[in-house]
């Protein structure tokens, strides 16, 4: 009886925790849904065809998004153009360099904290070293606020991909008498290059949803811009003010624009995602 | 002739490496770099404030931009309590989809959900603050707020918590929504490090007749106890810096409430409302000050993190 008892108490302790990691598996589901649901709700109607040829209106009249979308896309393009670069040098150097000496293991170590440091300290601080000097908003310092958030994304995947490089490769091509940055540049960087362009969709899908440092670097602009030195709109800034507004139009738009960006952003991770998987089967 | 052509091009050939190595050196070290100037700059940006204040600073709960007096009490405690709260929620739930995707879940389902997951990380902090700040706060502020203040804000004790008037937004509102962006984090660490431990330690416990609850109990957890917590410290690394979700939903007033429910305020969401407004030096070098504080938290919450996943990913080395 006694042990029957215990048995049955097993059971049941089994069955209720796994019953709530189910529950608790529904429970994240449910907030994707829900937010995904919100945003197709409010967005869709909102997403007309002049949300992309007209310019963000002023309060209480129609209008649409283009020169944000396209202060957005130009600032992002440019972000990455400056941070992959960098990024990959820098992940290439931690994994081909990178055994010996103190500056690999401090180098990983300070850029695994850079990954998740709050982006809003990265815009003050793009705003004491460049809007403070210039004594304006621009778009530059905007595009070097996101280049700053690319770098660590982009070091950390190339570490880990090229890592996954089987080091006889390197050795083949070594025994054939290429020196070491041909090696490097022509066959481990050539070999990782799926996992590579991986990170850096990663990248942009985690810079074109950001907000926090384009707050005090680009701040926003109401006309037509495509001039770096001057504030530049872009969605996430347009997004905040027009959501925090009274005024029906600008939520509609700010709607809108939600709706785009998610868009992307969930389009940009799941082709990275789908894209790496393949990259992993084919070898 | 060719012997000589032979050796110049060797001779090339290792200048160019020297070079390809200086540069990534170079590049690496300017990440050592990016931080110094970081801290550099915050640390000369909040000079002004600094000397104002001193470390009265962190202890005033003053914020008066009239007078110019400015304490960062307020907005600390704001972004403790929220970040705190936030992981009481999602440690529990993580760990349950954690066993859930490693454990439970069919074969086929395990990579659509996982992903489904960490989408959940993909959406914009932005879009969180919206759909927080229209459509959550006011059902929450309907159907929820009156139900806690009716059944727990006349409990003893921690009723003067939970009582308040039902507002929508406030610290609880945005402590729940951040623990939901902080879950995929936290379930991604506890994921990897589940799939540390050895087979043969899971399939000795079943085979003595474990449960599938008492193996992650009692033999997966304690192994992987030490990335746990690193994955725990992550989560609170990212609630601590959260911005824009956090800014929408948690009311902005500058003042410190006993109730839960109550607007408040937290080192970012002031930085995302006031910085582009504030006048004079001494409340820009308050905010920058505020900023700093920040940054110093998290980095202190990170390195923990890391050093806590490291060390389990030493372990995982010496058992191989």
């Amino acid at each position: 009886m006694q042990k029957l008892d215990l048995y049955t108490r097993r059971r049941i302790v089994n069955t209720a925790g796994l019953a709530v990691s189910v529950l608790a598996m529904a429970f994240g589901l449910f907030w994707l849904c829900w937010i995904l649901w919100t945003l197709l709700e409010h967005g869709l109607p909102a997403l007309t065809g002049t949300v992309f040829t007209q310019m963000t209106p002023p309060p209480g009249s129609k209008g649409g998004l283009l020169n944000a979308i396209s202060g957005s896309l130009i600032m992002t393009v440019i972000g990455t153009l400056i941070g992959t670069p960098i990024g990959i040098l820098a992940g290439t150097y931690l994994a081909e360099f990178g055994q010996r000496g103190w500056m690999a293991p401090i180098t990983r170590f300070i850029n695994d904290i850079l990954l998740s440091a709050p982006s809003i300290v990265i815009g003050l601080f793009v705003y004491e070293i460049y809007v403070v000097r210039f004594k304006h908003f621009s778009g530059w310092a905007g595009a070097l606020a996101l280049a700053i958030l690319v770098i660590p994304i982009v070091i950390r995947t190339t570490e880990n991909m090229l890592r996954l490089v089987p080091s006889t490769l390197r050795e083949a091509a070594a025994a054939l008498g290429a020196p070491q940055w041909k090696i490097i540049s022509f066959v481990t960087l050539r070999a990782a290059r799926a996992g590579i362009l991986t990170g850096v969709l990663l990248a942009v899908a985690r810079i074109s949803g950001e907000t926090a440092p384009l707050l005090f670097t680009a701040l926003n602009n109401q006309f037509w811009s495509d001039r770096m030195d001057q504030p530049m709109a872009n969605l996430p800034v347009v997004i905040f003010q027009f959501a925090m507004s009274p005024y029906e139009d600008w939520q509609q738009l700010a709607w809108a624009g939600a709706l785009l960006i998610t868009l992307s952003v969930l389009t940009l991770n799941i082709v990275a995602r789908v894209l790496f998987r393949q990259s992993v089967t084919t070898h | 002739m060719p012997m000589f052509s032979l050796e110049a091009r060797l001779k090339r050939q290792a200048m160019f490496d020297l070079l390809f190595r200086t540069l990534t050196r170079f590049s690496a070290f300017g990440v050592l770099a990016l931080l110094a100037a970081i801290i550099f700059s915050l640390v000369v940006g909040s000079m002004p404030a600094i000397h104002a204040f001193g470390f009265g600073f962190l202890g005033s709960s003053e914020w008066d931009p009239v007078n110019d007096k400015f304490g960062a009490l307020i907005p600390i405690i704001g972004t403790l309590i929220t970040s705190g709260i936030a992981l009481l929620i999602a440690i529990p739930v993580s760990f349950g989809i954690a066993i859930f995707l490693t454990e439970l879940s069919p074969r086929i389902l395990r990579r659509p959900l996982g992903i489904a997951i960490e989408l959940l990380a993909g959406i914009p902090s932005i879009i969180y603050g919206m759909w927080g700040l229209f459509v959550f706060a006011p059902l929450f502020a309907d159907h929820v707020e009156p139900w806690i203040n009716q059944h727990i804000g006349g409990l003893p004790y921690i009723g003067p918590f939970f009582s308040g008037p039902p507002m929508g937004i406030g610290i609880l509102t945005a402590s729940i929504i951040l623990s939901i962006m902080v879950i995929p984090f936290i379930t991604s660490v506890m994921r990897d490090v589940f799939d540390v431990v050895p087979t043969l330690l899971k399939e000795s416990a079943y085979g003595l007749g474990a449960t599938t609850w008492e193996v992650m109990w009692n033999v997966v957890l304690p192994y992987t106890k030490v990335g746990v917590v690193g994955g725990i410290m992550l989560g609170l690394g990212r609630a601590l810096g959260e911005t824009m979700a956090v800014t929408f939903v948690i009311g902005n007033a500058h003042e410190i409430t006993k109730s839960l429910l109550m607007p408040g305020n937290s080192i970012s969401s002031a930085l995302a409302n006031e910085f582009t407004e504030a006048v004079g030096e001494l409340y820009t070098s308050s905010l920058i000050e505020l900023g700093l504080i920040l940054f110093f938290i998290t980095f202190v919450v990170l390195s923990i993190a890391r050093y806590m996943l490291y060390k389990l990913g030493q372990r995982e080395g010496s058992h191989t």
